[in-house]
This record gives structure tokens, C-alpha cells and sequence, in this order.
């Protein structure tokens, strides 16, 4: 590979950040600057080192493309560590504030980190990833546009590089899952675009008739994410050379195309995308097609015309007109029917084959992962109910919901992804351990429940002593003192968390063993069935 | 085309035609014969690697 194109570009490109670092307008925008110029000539130093002028060998067309894809679940692993190590810091900063290191690593600039960190790096590498594995493996064609799958992995690290540098130095658009600012955006668009051109090329080179609905789930997130990251984004820099800007929107609009996004963010990102993922990994590794197909397409139709509207009920009992708050609320509510069908479709998947749970510490985690969807899908419609929502809103309850949703499901549907996907991409005939699965199955179903009941009593109480009052209709407590009733779940809190990052750290040094090609001599699963031998 | 026009759209013409998309696609999935057609397409992935 030369990498003449890529060279310049790259080349032309580092010059660029080098001219905005001098003469940006304000001191953040400098310092950021310089992180991107130090990115790209990194970057560009290892391109230089691997320029090599030898014949290739020509690309086979009919085979798949799966270069991109190993990058991709190696960078799953990592920024899932790296995600959830700053989620346990933030968790044990809100109990220990001494913890909070200004200015950079103050909880203010690490919240973001954690959430884009385990959202969009995480959640986002084990979307790109998966999707490109399973739209070639069930279209029966090799990936579209020849090397725009390896821009696509780049361009999205360098997304989440500028991202996390942006919130450490304090670059922040305060828009909550949305905090970079306008040219980290406007980056974002150009990598999503072309994301969306890879994964719609090679379903339109399909060799197989029928598009697979875990095709139709991935592509409705590609979709729809591209179409609420650009809505919620819109808004007006104050220089080309700064890193200020303001929203198109302003008062109850603004907040309502925020929670607009906010909200369908967690529906077609967290949700719709690993729909896709439930659809194409649980069938395989259960080694069974999937319960009712029919029912994954109603799944997919009323989950596409439901969620979109959900996003009011973030905003209950603020300026957001009455009949908009109830609209959310009526169609939070309708979402239980997808929810409760997708998560009967993926369980009973199963049906003639429930034995595996017991056997394979793989399907184990994704039928947690299936629970905890349809657990955290009951919750939250539950929660967007006006009356519920009055006691649940801004309270630490929301926090246990949303780790219920995303450490339950995403984290352990990706997780169950990965460990089927490693072995198969790098040829290996097997995990490096088996029992290690199922150490980290416990550590992080133990860690949830953990986090989550602990969120629950904590934000029912903090819910509860805020609208306490007394005969003569004053507050019975301060804020300080719902604050100081909360420090023993906090810590708490921060124990089910570091349950669940050890976990990811054992499920990290399995996948590393296994990519290096080890197997690990261990007693067989127990109930597995022996290897019959021939008789003599 | 002001907000009201669009308001009143949305919740009469526009909600009639979401709807009965909707009702289509479920009626289309659930189409007499469609049954195998669905389990072929269910068996897509598990036909090989």
C-alpha cells in the first residue's frame, strides 16, 4: 500500500489545525487545535512508516472485508475500559469530592467523557463494527467503496479523540449526549455521511433477495442518527477560529430539539442499533433462526413509528405546552408493545434450546442482555407517566434506569457480540476461556443489580425528602441534607460499578489471549455434552 | 405556512397517513403465504459464513 492520497490529505489537513492552533480566537480553541495537529502528525508518521512499494496482491471482490471490522472490536474492548474506568472516577468523585482534580478533571468535564465515552466510543465502535460484519453476511457481498470503510473507523476515532480533548479543556456545547462543539460536529456529519454511503452501497450490491431485518435496524439507526445529530446541532459559531457557538433554537424549543434528540438517541442508538445486533448474534450463536420473523417486522415498524415522538417526556412539568407533554407520554406508554414483542422474539429464539443458558456462558449474557431490554423498556415508560415522572425526575432513579438500560442491555449485548465475533475473524477455533465468560457474566450481572437497586432507593428517597413538608406547609429538608442522605449509596453505587469494570477488564484480557492466538486448558462447562468416541 | 397550519396538518392528515402506513406494513407482514417467505428470510443467517 502506497497511501498517496491519504498522505496529502492527511498532510493538508494537519496544516490546517496547525494555522487554526495560531490564530484561533480564544485559548481553548488554540489548545484543541493542537491536539488535532498532534493527532494527524502521528497519524501521518505512521502512514510515512508504512508507505510500501511492493505489488499487492489484487483484492478478491467476493470475499468478505473484515480488516475494518477487527480494528473496530479491538477499539470496542478499549474505549469500553477506558468508558467505564471513568464512569467508577465520576461515581466515587460525587461520593469523595476531594476526588475532583480541577480544572480538568473535575466531575463538570468528566460526566461528558463518561457518557460520549461509553455511548458513542463504546456503543458507537460495537455499532460500526457489527453492522459491517453482519450487513456482508447476510447481503452476501463484500463491503461498498472500496477503502471508505478504513475513512469511516478513522474518521470516527478522531471523532471521539476531539470529543473527549474538547471536554477536558472545556469545550462543551452544554447540550446533554450532543456536548461537542461546531467543527467536531460538522466532522461527525462528514464521517456519519460517508457510514451511511458504506453500509447503503453494499445492501444495494446484495447477492441475497430478501435485506435481513437486523439490516433494517442498523440502518434505521444510521439513518435516523444522521438526521437528529444535524436538527439538534444547528447553530452559529461565534468565529470560524473559536470554539464557541449558539443553537438556531432558543427557550422551549431548544430544550424540546435537544430532548428530541436526547431521547431518540437512546432509541436508535441504544435501542435500534443493537436490535440489529440481537437479531443477527442471538440466531447464531443459539445456532437457531429467529422465533417469528414476521414479529421482528412489526417489531421494527412499531418501534420506528413510536419512538420518534417519545422525547417530551423529558421535559414534564416545565414550559413545554401541556398537550406536547402528554403526547410524549401517550406515546412512551404505546412503546411497551415493540419492547415486550422484541424481547419475547429474542428470547424465545431459545425455544428447544434453553439447555445452552446453562451451557454457554455466551448465550447467557445475551438472554441478561434480552431481560434487562424488556426491564428497562417497562421501566421507562413507567417513569414518563406524569404522575410517576414527578416524583422520578432529576432524582438519582433516572441514573439507575438509564445503567439498567445501558449496562444491562447494550454493554451485555455488545459484549455477547464481541465474544462471538473475535474467534470467528481472527480464525481461531475457540475463546481463550470459556470459564472467564462466565466470570465476567457474574461480576457485571452482580454489578448491575448492584447499581441499579442502589439508584432506586436513593432516588425514591432523594424524591421523597424533596416534597416532604411540614403542618405549616415549609420544606422539611434542605437540599444539603437529601445530598449528605445519599453518600452511603454512593459508595454503593461506585462498588456495583467497579463490579461491572472488572468484568470488562477480564472479558479484555480473554479477547487479548484469544486474538494472540492462546486457548486456555480448563475443565469443560459444566452440563456441556462430551465428544462421543467411536466405538472400538 | 404558519405553526398552526402545520399543528393542524400533523394531527388530522398527516397522523391518518402514519397510521395507516403502519396498518399496511403489519397487514403485509401477516399477508396469507407470507408465512414462508418469512422463515426462508429468518434462515438467511444461519446459511453459512
Amino acid at each position: 500500500m502506497k497511501f498517496g492520497t491519504e498522505i496529502v490529505a492527511l498532510g493538508l489537513f494537519a496544516f490546517v489545525a496547525l494555522v487554526a492552533a495560531g490564530f484561533g480566537v480564544d485559548e481553548p480553541f488554540r489548545q484543541h487545535m493542537w491536539v488535532l495537529f498532534i493527532v494527524l502528525l502521528g497519524f501521518l508518521a505512521i502512514l510515512l512508516r508504512n508507505t510500501s512499494f511492493a505489488t499487492t496482491a489484487p483484492i478478491d471482490p467476493s470475499a468478505y472485508m473484515d480488516g475494518p471490522i477487527r480494528y473496530g472490536a479491538v477499539a470496542t474492548m478499549f474505549w469500553g475500559v477506558v468508558g467505564m474506568l471513568v464512569g467508577v472516577v465520576i461515581a466515587l468523585q460525587l461520593a469523595y469530592p476531594d476526588l475532583n482534580i480541577e480544572p480538568w478533571f473535575n466531575f463538570g468535564r468528566l460526566r461528558p467523557l463518561h457518557t460520549s465515552g461509553v455511548v458513542f466510543a463504546f456503543g458507537g465502535n460495537a455499532l460500526l463494527c457489527t453492522s459491517l460484519y453482519v450487513v456482508q453476511r447476510t447481503c452476501r457481498a463484500r463491503l461498498f467503496g472500496g477503502d471508505l470503510a478504513w475513512f469511516v473507523f478513522w474518521g470516527y476515532q478522531l471523532f471521539i479523540v476531539m470529543a473527549a480533548t474538547g471536554y477536558l479543556l472545556g469545550i462543551t456545547e452544554s447540550r446533554e449526549y450532543a456536548e461537542p462543539e461546531w467543527y467536531v460536529d460538522l466532522w461527525l456529519t462528514i464521517v456519519w455521511v460517508a457510514y451511511l454511503l458504506l453500509f447503503l452501497g453494499t445492501i444495494l450490491k446484495r447477492k441475497e433477495p430478501h435485506i435481513y431485518v437486523a439490516n433494517w435496524f442498523y440502518l434505521s439507526f444510521i439513518v435516523t442518527i444522521a438526521m437528529l445529530h444535524v436538527v439538534n446541532n444547528l447553530s452559529m459559531p461565534v468565529s470560524f477560529l473559536g470554539s464557541k457557538s449558539y443553537s438556531a433554537f432558543s427557550g422551549v424549543q431548544d430544550a424540546l430539539t435537544q430532548w428530541w434528540y436526547g431521547h431518540n438517541a437512546v432509541g436508535f442508538f441504544l435501542t435500534a442499533g443493537f436490535l440489529g445486533m440481537m437479531y443477527y448474534f442471538v440466531p447464531k450463536q443459539a445456532n437457531r433462526p429467529v422465533y417469528s420473523y414476521r414479529l421482528s417486522i412489526i417489531h421494527f415498524w412499531a418501534l420506528i413509528f413510536l419512538y420518534i415522538w417519545a422525547g417530551p417526556h423529558h421535559l414534564h412539568y416545565t414550559a413545554l405546552p401541556d398537550w406536547a407533554q402528554t403526547l410524549g407520554m401517550v406515546f412512551s406508554i404505546m412503546l411497551w408493545m415493540p419492547s415486550w414483542g422484541g424481547m419475547i422474539n429474542g428470547l424465545m429464539t431459545l425455544s428447544g434450546a434453553w439447555d445452552k443458558i446453562r451451557t454457554d456462558p455466551i448465550i447467557r449474557m445475551m438472554v441478561v442482555a434480552v431481560a434487562f431490554y424488556g426491564m428497562s423498556t417497562f421501566e421507562g415508560p413507567m417513569m414518563s407517566i406524569k404522575a410517576v415522572n414527578s416524583l422520578s425526575h432529576y432524582t438519582d432513579w433516572t441514573i439507575g434506569h438509564v445503567h439498567s438500560g445501558a449496562l444491562g442491555w447494550v454493554g451485555m449485548i455488545s459484549f455477547g457480540a464481541i465474544y462471538y465475533m473475535v474467534p470467528k475473524l481472527w480464525n481461531r477455533d475457540r475463546l481463550y476461556s470459556l470459564r472467564l465468560v462466565t466470570w465476567h457474566f457474574w461480576l457485571a450481572t452482580l454489578g448491575i443489580v448492584v447499581y441499579a437497586a442502589v439508584m432506586w432507593v436513593s432516588g425514591v428517597m432523594q424524591g421523597l425528602m424533596w416534597r416532604e413538608y411540614d403542618e405549616q406547609g415549609f420544606l422539611v429538608y434542605s437540599f444539603a441534607e437529601t445530598v449528605a442522605a445519599m453518600h452511603p449509596y454512593y459508595i454503593m453505587r461506585a462498588i456495583g460499578g467497579a463490579m461491572y469494570l472488572s468484568g470488562a477488564l477480564i472479558m479484555a484480557w480473554n479477547i487479548t489471549m484469544t486474538i494472540l492466538g492462546y486457548q486456555r486448558e480448563e475443565e469443560p462447562m459444566p452440563g456441556s455434552i462430551p465428544a462421543l468416541q467411536p466405538a472400538q | 405556512m404558519d405553526y398552526n397550519l402545520m399543528r393542524e396538518f400533523a394531527d388530522s392528515w398527516g397522523l391518518l397517513v402514519m397510521a395507516l402506513f403502519f396498518v399496511g406494513c403489519v397487514a403485509f407482514a401477516l399477508r396469507p403465504g407470507g408465512r414462508r417467505q418469512a422463515d426462508e428470510a429468518a434462515r438467511i443467517p444461519l446459511k453459512d459464513d
